[in-house]
């Protein structure tokens, strides 16, 4: 007798999913902004600077939320790929689709911002190392899921040839967390672990955890504008799109 | 501190400002191409009504 229960295979379907994404793209967005503005304030105007890096460890504050956003973008993009080929769901595969280029963004500001940190305080720019090496694979991971789905003419197809990809890439995953623990290597422990204390400031944690919800926040924001444009592209000759935009009424 | 100072950050200005300026440009580009593409989808869906505001997806009427 549950009059009021919501359908949430409502929102499974393209059709649904379209508008209510187009709700969630502003409160996002402004979230964002705001979150952006504040952990950039709090990073470089209030945390202290670093007694033994001094300003240069700044970078943390845009290198480990794009490091984090990396992994779990593949982790979710590894599971929304998988979930559209076990239950054979469009708009999920279409999520995964709609993460990939900005988890391979995030990859490359990685790798890029650790760079330039490593350049100073380890004196090159790379090594060979397991944490370096295992984020470098991850970003290969992404722009081979990318180039995978680019060249597979019919879009289901595409999908679950993606997602065999995604999830046979999904070990890296655990590699790249665990590769400080488990081997010897040139980069740093993890600053933030779950169950310990920071090793930090509390300023400087405060930014770093403002700076992650402002990264996780852009990836919702960008991954709902390329998803409805995703659903647009391949849903097109659907009624409800033509109904939408008036264009074949 | 002054702001030549803040700008210096202490000597590692390329390598703090390298890693943020690449980090937005790259994010502000990502949201343009974005805005690209849906205007790009919704002139190509809306070809046969010539006119469709892009922000509430009706046609206006001008």
């Amino acid at each position: 007798m549950a009059r009021r229960k919501i359908n949430w295979y409502k929102y499974t379907s393209p059709a649904s999913f379209y508008p209510l994404a187009g709700k969630m793209i502003p409160f996002f967005a402004v979230i964002t902004a705001l979150l952006l503005a504040v952990g950039l304030y709090i990073g470089f105007f209030v945390a202290p600077t670093d007694f033994q890096q001094g300003e240069a460890y700044r970078i943390i504050y845009i290198h480990v939320p794009a490091a984090w956003m990396a992994m779990f973008l593949y982790a979710l993009m590894a599971i929304y790929a998988g979930l559209g080929l076990a239950f054979n769901a469009r708009l999920w595969s279409m999520m995964a689709t709609a993460i990939a280029p900005t988890g391979a963004l995030f990859a490359f500001i990685s790798l890029w911002t650790g760079s330039l940190w490593g350049r100073p305080m380890w004196g090159t720019w790379w090594v060979w190392d397991a944490r370096l090496t295992s984020t470098l694979i991850l970003f290969f991971l992404y722009l081979g899921f990318l180039s995978l789905q680019g060249v597979i003419e019919d879009a289901r197809r595409a999908d679950r040839a993606g997602a065999l990809l995604a999830l046979v890439g999904a070990v890296n995953v655990p590699i790249i967390y665990f590769s400080v623990q488990w081997w010897n290597t040139l980069h740093q422990g993890a600053t933030l672990r779950l169950g310990r204390n920071a090793s930090i400031a509390p300023q400087m944690l405060t930014a770093l955890l403002i700076m992650i919800a402002a990264c996780w926040m852009y990836s919702i924001t960008v991954t709902l504008m390329r998803v409805r444009s995703i659903i647009l592209e391949r849903e097109r000759r659907a009624p409800w799109v033509a109904e939408l935009l008036g264009g074949t009424k | 501190m002054s702001w030549s100072q803040f700008f210096n950050m202490g000597g590692y200005a390329f390598y703090v400002w390298g890693s943020f300026g690449l980090a937005l440009l790259l994010m502000s580009a990502e949201v343009l191409l974005l805005l690209r593409r849906r205007k790009r989808v919704l002139r190509q869906q809306a070809k046969k009504t010539p006119k469709i505001n892009v922000w509430t997806e009706h046609e206006t009427t001008t």
